[in-house]
């Protein structure tokens, strides 16, 4: 097995501070879906654009680091035994036939730390 | 013994005919492209010398096929650092510990009791090359390379790049290959039709690349349109109910048999209707129209089949004044249900003429330029100068030979264009 990082694009991220459970229905739904079958072993959803802060060189910027129509709205990792597999699962993100899509990388390496988890705020 | 000429012979012919066979057998002990590569070249070495002492085998590409795989063995054994290497290729059906596998000893026998065991691989290293995870020029770099066995710099030579960047591009793809793991095999059949295409696009613009070099002095890159060709019959070989297959190798056959005619004794191009048919290739012809015929009985054709019958009716009419225009037209309509594309429409619009005069089918072409997604493509230019100048609208058809002519590289077709802009341009 092989673990693949599935970077999120979207128009922007659905978790907001406020969001309701209705407006994560869609997400939680995947998610659940791909911890169910051991596919997705570590998630991180991430806040809306409007929230990110961005530095280069000496320049601190409000918004994402990259100016575009879709930012990174989240990440998650799969365990798969090879690349079609691995785009077989991120394929089923409901964000591929909304607008959205997602990029699939392989993990080189990587840890979460004792106080990784963020769990849910 | 046996004399250095005929083992050089047999040698060329193996590498031509059965490399893939051997490299693809060879990638499932070695796991790993290079080492794969390396030992096959090294199989392909040890023959010159052992064939012209023993004798050539019974069936040479099974002895290289041995000898190269007990080199990988021997090579994963030697090197703990290798069987620490990302295991590559992973595909569950595949994936037995090399030592496990029955490697023959070439030694032992002369290679001839061998040839069952050697798996045919050849339609996974065909899949994992032109796997849609790679760019698309990286497809056709790899499959040059790992199927059909071409050096590199001949490889770059003909893609006009420079061979360093050729040799990166090949590197860049095959650590891709093993860092994210793209399988050894063949797509399920969910997948196969479209991985199949990818596949099909690939030995299609392999022969485009070779049929119509983009730039340089010769019309066709002889060596590239036959390993198109190659390649075509290969996967026919190995996909022979497929009627996608067989047609593009029908239209490969088609287009390629009209070889010897294009091109005028000074190097000059000849358009179809000056083109002399006595020069077609009657065989290979014949070969397509049979593929064709074959693929049109049984139902629902799909886009190279069709393309094929258009090019076979236009190549087998006794003469261009000949020409089955209104069949011509009848299949287009039906590639551009299948294959709804602006560059199909424009090719319609050459037998519409015939049929319907060059008025209507100048009105269909200039609908097609108004949409734009045509304008930098030199052929809508030079089919709208064609028939401007069939309707005696001699200087706009000299301006579109012109627009045509700022969009072409390669020489005969320039100097073609040229040509025509002088004889609008006296006609006035």
């Amino acid at each position: 097995m092989a673990q693949y990082a599935v970077l999120i694009y979207a128009h922007d991220s659905a978790h907001a501070p406020d969001a309701t459970p209705d407006d994560l229905a869609t997400c939680d739904e995947h998610s659940d879906e791909l911890v169910a079958d051991g596919s997705m072993v570590a998630a991180f959803a991430l806040t809306p654009r409007d929230m990110a802060t961005s530095i280069r060189g000496d320049a601190v910027t409000d918004g994402p680091f990259i100016d575009s129509k879709e930012v990174v709205a989240g990440f998650y990792v799969l365990e798969a035994p090879d690349l079609d597999a691995a785009l077989a699962i991120a394929g089923r993100n409901p964000v591929v036939h909304d607008g959205g899509g997602v990029e699939v990388r392989p993990i080189h390496s990587g840890f979460i730390g004792e106080r990784g988890n963020p769990g849910n705020s | 013994m046996t004399d250095a000429v005929t083992v050089e012979r047999v040698i060329e012919d193996t590498h031509r005919r059965e490399w893939a066979r051997v490299l693809a057998a060879t990638v499932r002990v070695a796991r790993d492209l290079d080492l794969a590569e390396e030992c096959v070249q090294e199989a392909y070495a040890t023959a010159v010398q052992v064939w012209a002492r023993d004798g050539i085998p019974g069936n040479p590409a099974a002895w290289l096929t041995t000898t190269a795989r007990r080199r990988a063995v021997d090579a994963i054994r030697r090197d703990a650092a290798m069987r620490h290497r990302l295991p590559l290729l992973v595909d569950p059906l595949l994936a037995l510990p090399a030592e496990e596998e029955a490697v023959p000893d070439p030694r032992v026998g002369r290679g001839d009791d061998a040839a069952d065991a050697i798996p045919d691989d050849r339609l996974r290293l065909i899949f994992t090359c032109c796997h849609p995870a790679l760019a698309q020029e990286a497809q056709v770099a790899l499959t040059l390379r790992l199927v059909l066995g071409v050096p590199t710099p001949d490889i770059a030579r003909a893609f006009l790049v420079p061979e360093p960047t050729m040799a990166a591009r090949i590197t860049r793809a095959k650590r891709k290959i093993s860092t994210a793991r793209i399988p050894y095999r063949i797509p399920r059949p969910g997948e196969l039709p479209d991985r199949l295409r990818g596949v099909l696009a690939v030995i299609h613009l392999l022969f485009t690349a070779g049929h119509t070099a983009a730039s340089g002095s010769s019309l066709v890159r002889t060596d590239l349109v036959d390993r198109a060709v190659h390649l075509a019959r290969m996967l026919r070989e190995l996909m022979p109910d497929d009627t996608e297959v067989r047609g593009l190798l029908a239209l490969l056959l088609v287009t390629d048999a009209r070889r010897a005619a294009r091109v005028g004794a000074d190097g000059r191009l000849v358009r179809l209707q000056d083109q002399d048919r006595s020069l077609f290739d009657a065989a290979a012809l014949a070969e397509a129209d049979d593929l064709i015929v074959g693929c049109l009985r049984a139902g629902l054709p799909g886009r190279y089949v069709l393309q094929a019958a258009i090019a076979s009716l236009y190549a087998q009419a006794p003469s261009f004044e000949e020409t089955d225009w209104q069949q011509i037209v009848t299949l287009y309509d039906r590639l551009l249900e299948k294959w709804p594309s602006p560059v199909v429409e424009l090719n319609r619009a050459v037998p519409f003429a015939m049929l319907a005069g060059p008025a209507a089918a100048l009105g269909e072409v200039q609908r097609l330029e108004r949409d734009g997604r045509l304008a930098g493509y030199q052929y809508l230019h030079a089919v709208k100068a064609d028939l401007l100048s069939r309707l005696g609208r001699r200087r706009e058809a000299a301006a579109a030979y012109g627009d045509a002519l700022a969009l072409t590289h390669n020489e005969p077709e320039r100097a073609f264009l040229a040509e025509q802009i002088a004889a609008q341009l006296k006609a006035t």
